[in-house]
């Protein structure tokens, strides 16, 4: 019965092999930094002990049907019954409990490290505090990342700087959600009850590796676009982080260049976006008054609504009708958009860059 | 079983409750819902005691502002009254004495029913002079909760100890029915024991705590 | 089943069915109504997978996926696997103790009719404005803002068939408590009634919480209560501890009776006894007990604290050293046996390996640290159906093969049933192993599409072929019971020749009264032990006498379907979040709860002793095969 499963066992594992380990902005299997690393080195131990356990189990299993089958001429007969065996079951019992220790071990270790957010209070002598910390609010299906010492808002687009702790104060602001980057680490929830903290590295070879983005997903079922709640991370040396931090701080309102562009401009303000959507990076809103994403750097995006490919075609379609792209997104369900103010909306939108 | 068969206080086992496999069943089945029970309302006092002190603002009145230490210790005085009542009844039960039997559980319906209508009086005192509703907080509605659940069991209770005294008044005591009084003064004992815990969770700690 | 209905009318034969309290014809309901469910869980299985075949695949939209989802799992976990493993309880847990029935035969009964009404009221969403779309875990903020009434049928629902379950449970404890025949002492018992008996303590105590988290859900929902609403100051995350304090035991509820059937199997075709019963019994109730001490670690990623995720943690890994036990003794019970591989043997064969990798990687899910990349993954959802499927369900199906004879008095194909385990069982490994690399890869649970590019494509495809292999195992099962049915060869006794404990010791199915003496029981394999010393039957324990038998009722249905009407006036309460409330709502919950305190009442006022056989007919029955052997 094993030699039957047994080819389409490997056959499967070839595949596996051949798919790789996933792709480098979205494994878990390529870890990108201390974090996920971390994480990593777990998951090879564990799956080390646990492949040893169902080795010895499938050695014993074998063995039993092969020696132990009922063959012609043993039909009639009866095996001693054997009440059981002290001696053995003292070893299968220490044996596992042995193999958990081991496990145990470093499991605690981690805990505790990657739980340790003492760094994250650190300040220097002029009150500043050290480290970076990103304050995530997750909302139903986008995301928004707000700098709370440098004053920057922004979505959907994380920009962090690589090779150093960035800590992360996240909640939701209707149900819950979870924040995931996989190749950086593990996800935490975010809640709409408290405020939950940790941090991520994000090693600086490895994201070139990835292309400087790695792929961020919400991980706890929050609605029918559940699956399409995507961000991206730009992970970015320290000094063009720090480039990218003072444009956006200097940055007020983007003003639009060409006449299209201003014509676009007062069609966004005609029509309301204005009422949720900022364009500066400096919104001086509450955050129950910021319902929906921040504009400011969006020629920059990565992708349109989190997960679609960034061009004009896309930009409009999701304005005309966002209700195809993600079912049950708080935007609207259908435009009252002519086509020609539709261009003119693009045209504005796309030349909302605080860098170049 | 054979419930015409005639007893003398001398023939009538000392625990009828028991005695038969049918009575045997009930008596172990019942303290098997009673375990259940007691997760139950152990989950509605973790529940109560996470939000007793969750308000949207300082406008919504707390347990503090709430309670009348007074009128609880009075409810709380009936209710162990009628758990003695109960024990009494139990006692001429395994005596065969019928009558006295009767008497005892109707005196404990007597008790539990003063002890419902000072509740109902209470729950309308709040509604009415701190429009303290089921939906006005998250502690109000986890307070409704868990002292209304023991004042439906206490309802419940009620009915059933009523029942039995109604269907039996003129078939007199038998092995049948035994185990049934038993049972239901169990049940009664159990609703006493959780407002014991309700009367210091929610309003000596709400009081003083 | 059939043959009593051509004889007396259809008419007849469901007043039976509606009114019995026979544990045997229970079980009938029982695998019948789960039957019925697992097929239904199952073909919005084939829609997940269907749906997840290729990338941005729009087979079924957003919406219809959470609702297939999330009545995929409630189906498969309320209303398919425990009914299952209930039915197997009552046709076999009171023989193996040689008792006459269960010890509360009417409340057997209100318990399946209970589950039976809960069940239809939740499917009944599909045709009412659309099924709960929240996930079977239901957590409370996105269930709060869930629109139309999908979560009410999933509370209302689930509420029902969970007052059927816990009194099943009680049931069961009673029984197996004060109903055991002279003789059966509790370390004489079969391991199914050792784990039935720890699986319905748990019951006992892990179904209250969830009541109770259901009960808040149902009040914030339908009756303006305030529980979860943040603004109020309620907090979502009660839902989530109350919700796992009572999902992790029933993970054991599940599991543990799946162990018995595989313990009872093993050494039935191992043809020895059971290697460590004692020390099986023990992990049995420990598995129970530190099924209780484990809840959070569902949660370490929800922010319970370092502290709390250690503890969690370790505790969790604990559970490996009784649950390994147990797969060594099975080993060790077929070591030096004379192992015979039918069908049921077959599906417990496939049952070790496959159940261990399910386990190994739920203590791999046990390292915190880890768990914040596993959690909410693909790798979960393989790691649960490893152990769901490859442990409850294979349970199952070795099951319906090895206890059909007793509960139908005829046998499943045995060749069939090779060709169900030849598609199904790599079906499952195809399916569910590559999932595990899919969370590893970055795909989160509970997606209704995946964008191509992101190097999933090829898992999800594998995955979906798989899950058709299975589909095609399931169907093969049912034409080979509706071939079997119709065949409809008579068995003896002990079909499988091999029996061991009481219920091989009587005809195929057992007459309706059992056991025509109570059996003295002389030891653990209580069969097997007569059988070797040349015993034709079991020693009785009393002399012939009259037999006490309960009378059948309707009131059980009646109660049943009085719940059933007051769940719909609860849902259009005037105070719903929908909106939507009638003025009929409150007045048609008060109807039904009229009708079922009604009837709790009228039962209690009825005088109902249940009757007598005379044991001049039990002598008539000689022959028919009415002895205690």
């Amino acid at each position: 019965m094993v030699k039957k499963w047994r080819p389409g066992l490997s056959l499967l594992f070839l595949m596996l092999m051949l798919a790789g380990c996933g792709e480098p902005y979205l494994s878990t299997l390529r870890p990108a930094g201390e974090v996920a690393e971390r994480q990593y080195q777990l998951l090879l131990l564990s799956t080390g002990i646990m492949v040893f356990v169902i080795s010895v189990v499938v050695i014993i299993f074998i063995i039993v049907l092969i020696r132990f089958r009922r063959t012609k001429g043993k039909e009639d007969y009866i095996p001693e019954q054997v009440a059981g065996s002290h001696k053995l079951e003292i070893i299968w019992t220490t044996i596992p409990v042995i193999l958990l220790l081991i496990l145990a071990v470093p499991t605690l270790a981690a805990t505790f490290e990657l739980g340790d957010l003492e760094e994250m209070e650190k300040v220097d002598k002029d009150g500043n505090r050290e480290s970076l910390v990103v304050n995530v609010r997750a909302n139903l299906y986008w995301w928004e990342f707000e700098y709370p010492d440098l004053g920057i808002i922004t979505s959907q687009d994380l920009v962090v700087p690589t090779d150093e702790k960035v800590f992360f104060n996240l909640k939701a602001s209707d149900v819950k959600h979870s924040f995931w980057v996989p190749a950086a680490g593990g996800k935490i929830d975010t809640n709409t009850d408290n405020e939950n903290s940790f941090y991520l590295v994000f090693d600086n070879d490895k994201a070139n590796e990835a292309g400087n983005i790695f792929y961020g997903k919400c991980a706890e079922l929050c609605g029918p676009s559940h699956a399409y709640m995507d961000f991206k991370v730009k992970a970015l040396p320290r000094d063009e982080f720090d480039q990218w931090v003072k444009a956006m701080q200097e940055a007020s309102e983007v003003k639009p260049v060409s006449e299209k562009a201003k014509r676009g401009e007062e069609i966004f303000r005609e029509k309301n976006c204005l009422a949720c959507h900022a364009v500066s990076p400096n919104d001086p809103r509450p955050e129950n008054a910021r319902t929906a994403p921040n504009l400011a750097d969006f020629g920059n995006r990565t992708r349109v609504a989190g997960y679609l490919e960034f061009n004009e075609e896309n930009i409009k379609e999701w304005i005309r009708y966002p209700e195809k792209f993600k079912p049950g997104n708080l935007m609207y369900e259908k435009a009252d958009l002519t086509e020609e103010e539709l261009d003119l909306l693009t045209e504005y939108l796309i030349n909302l860059k605080v860098t170049e | 079983m054979n419930v015409t068969e005639k007893f003398t206080p001398q023939t009538w086992p000392e625990h009828p409750e028991t005695a038969t496999m049918e009575g045997k069943n009930k008596f172990i089945g019942f303290w098997l819902f009673l375990a259940g029970e007691t997760v139950l309302f152990a989950s509605l006092f973790a529940t109560y005691l996470a939000l007793k002190d969750s308000v949207p603002d300082a406008s919504h009145p707390l347990a503090k502002d709430l309670f009348s230490l007074p009128l609880v210790f009075l409810m709380t005085m009936i209710l162990l009254t009628s758990s003695l009542t109960s024990v009494y009844a139990i006692y001429h039960m395994r005596n065969y004495n019928f009558k006295k039997m009767q008497l005892w559980f109707a005196i404990t319906v007597l008790l539990g029913a003063s002890f419902l209508a000072l509740e109902i009086y209470e729950f309308n005192h709040y509604v009415k002079e701190f429009g303290f509703t089921f939906g006005s907080s998250a502690f109000s509605s986890a307070y409704y909760t868990l002292v209304g659940t023991h004042g439906a069991h206490v309802t419940f209770g009620l009915g059933w100890i009523t029942a039995l005294i109604v269907r039996n008044a003129k078939r007199g005591l038998n092995l049948y029915n035994a185990p049934k009084y038993y049972v239901a003064s169990l049940y009664w004992h159990f609703i006493d024991v959780v407002w014991v815990f309700i009367f210091t969770a929610v309003y000596l700690i709400g009081k003083v705590g | 089943m059939s043959t009593v209905a051509s004889k007396k009318g259809i008419g007849a034969f469901i007043w039976e069915y509606l009114t019995t309290v026979d544990h045997k014809k229970i079980a009938h309901l029982y695998l019948a109504a789960g039957g019925f469910f697992f097929l239904l869980g199952g073909l919005e299985a084939m829609f997940i997978r269907i749906q997840l075949m290729k990338p941005q695949n729009d087979f079924i939209s957003e919406q219809l996926f959470n609702e297939v989802m999330t009545m995929h799992g409630t189906t498969m976990i309320f209303l398919a696997a425990m009914p299952l493993l209930f039915a197997y309880m009552n046709a076999v847990v009171p023989l193996q103790i040689g008792a006459r029935d269960v010890a509360f035969p009417f409340m057997n009964a209100l318990g399946f009719w209970l589950f039976f009404l809960g069940g239809i009221f939740l499917n009944l969403s599909w045709f009412l404005g659309g099924a709960p779309d929240a996930g079977w875990t239901s957590y409370a903020s996105l269930s709060m803002r869930s629109e139309g009434h999908g979560i009410d049928f999933y509370l209302l629902g689930v509420q029902i068939s969970g007052f059927g379950t816990l009194m099943s449970g009680i049931n069961f404890l009673a029984t197996i408590i004060n109903m055991r025949a002279p003789g059966m002492s509790f370390m004489r018992m079969p391991m199914f009634t050792w784990t039935t008996f720890v699986a319905s303590s748990l019951i006992l105590l892990a179904f209250p919480p969830l009541t109770i988290s259901v009960f808040l859900l149902m009040f914030d929902r339908l009756f303006g209560s305030k529980f979860f609403d943040v603004a109020m100051g309620g907090n979502t995350i009660i839902w989530e501890h109350f919700f796992w304090i009572f999902g992790h035991p029933e993970v054991y509820i599940l599991i543990l009776p799946a162990f018995g059937i595989f313990s009872e199997i093993v050494p039935t075709f191992s043809r020895k006894r059971l290697f460590g019963y004692s020390s099986m019994v023990f992990a049995t109730i420990l598995i129970g007990f530190l099924g209780f001490m484990v809840w959070a670690h569902h949660m370490f990623t929800t922010g319970l604290g370092n502290v709390a995720n250690a503890i969690f943690a370790v505790a969790t890994m604990a559970i490996a050293v009784p649950t390994g036990i147990k797969i060594f003794n099975w080993l060790f019970t077929m070591w030096g046996g004379n192992i015979k591989i039918t069908v049921p043997m077959l599906w417990a064969l496939g049952f070790i390996p496959s159940f261990v990798i399910g386990g190994v990687t739920g203590i791999m899910q046990a390292v915190a640290p880890l768990d914040y990349q596993l959690h909410d993954t693909y790798f979960i959802v393989a790691h649960f159906h490893y152990v769901i499927v490859g442990g409850v369900v294979f349970a199952l199906f070795a099951a319906a093969h090895f206890y059909w004879p007793k509960m139908f008095g005829t046998q499943l194909s045995e060749k069939l049933g090779y060709w169900t385990f030849i598609f199904f069982f790599p079906g499952f490994h195809l399916t569910f192993f590559v999932q595990h690399f899919l969370g590893l890869m970055g795909m989160p649970r509970r997606v209704a599409t995946f964008l191509p590019g992101q190097g999933l494509d090829a898992g999800n495809y594998i995955s979906s072929i798989g899950a058709f292999l299975m589909f095609i195992g399931v169907v093969l099962l049912l034409i080979n019971i509706v071939v079997t049915s119709v065949k409809n060869k008579k068995v003896a006794n002990d079909p499988w020749g091999d029996g061991r404990t009481m219920e091989w010791a009587l005809p195929s199915p057992p007459p309706y009264y059992n056991f025509k003496q109570t059996p003295l029981v002389r030891g653990l394999d209580t069969w097997w032990l007569e059988k070797m010393e040349g015993n034709k039957e079991l020693p009785p324990a009393e002399p012939l006498k009259d037999i006490h038998m309960p009378n059948n009722s309707i009131l059980p249905f009646i109660i049943s379907s009085g719940l059933f009407i007051a769940a719909f006036g609860a849902m259009y309460s005037p105070l719903n979040v929908v909106g939507d409330g009638k003025p009929w709502g409150v007045p048609v919950l008060i109807l039904g709860l009229g009708i079922m305190f009604g009837t709790m009442l009228l039962r209690s006022l009825l005088d109902d002793y249940g009757y007598y056989i005379p044991k001049e007919d039990l002598v008539d029955d000689e022959g028919k095969g009415g002895r205690a052997g």
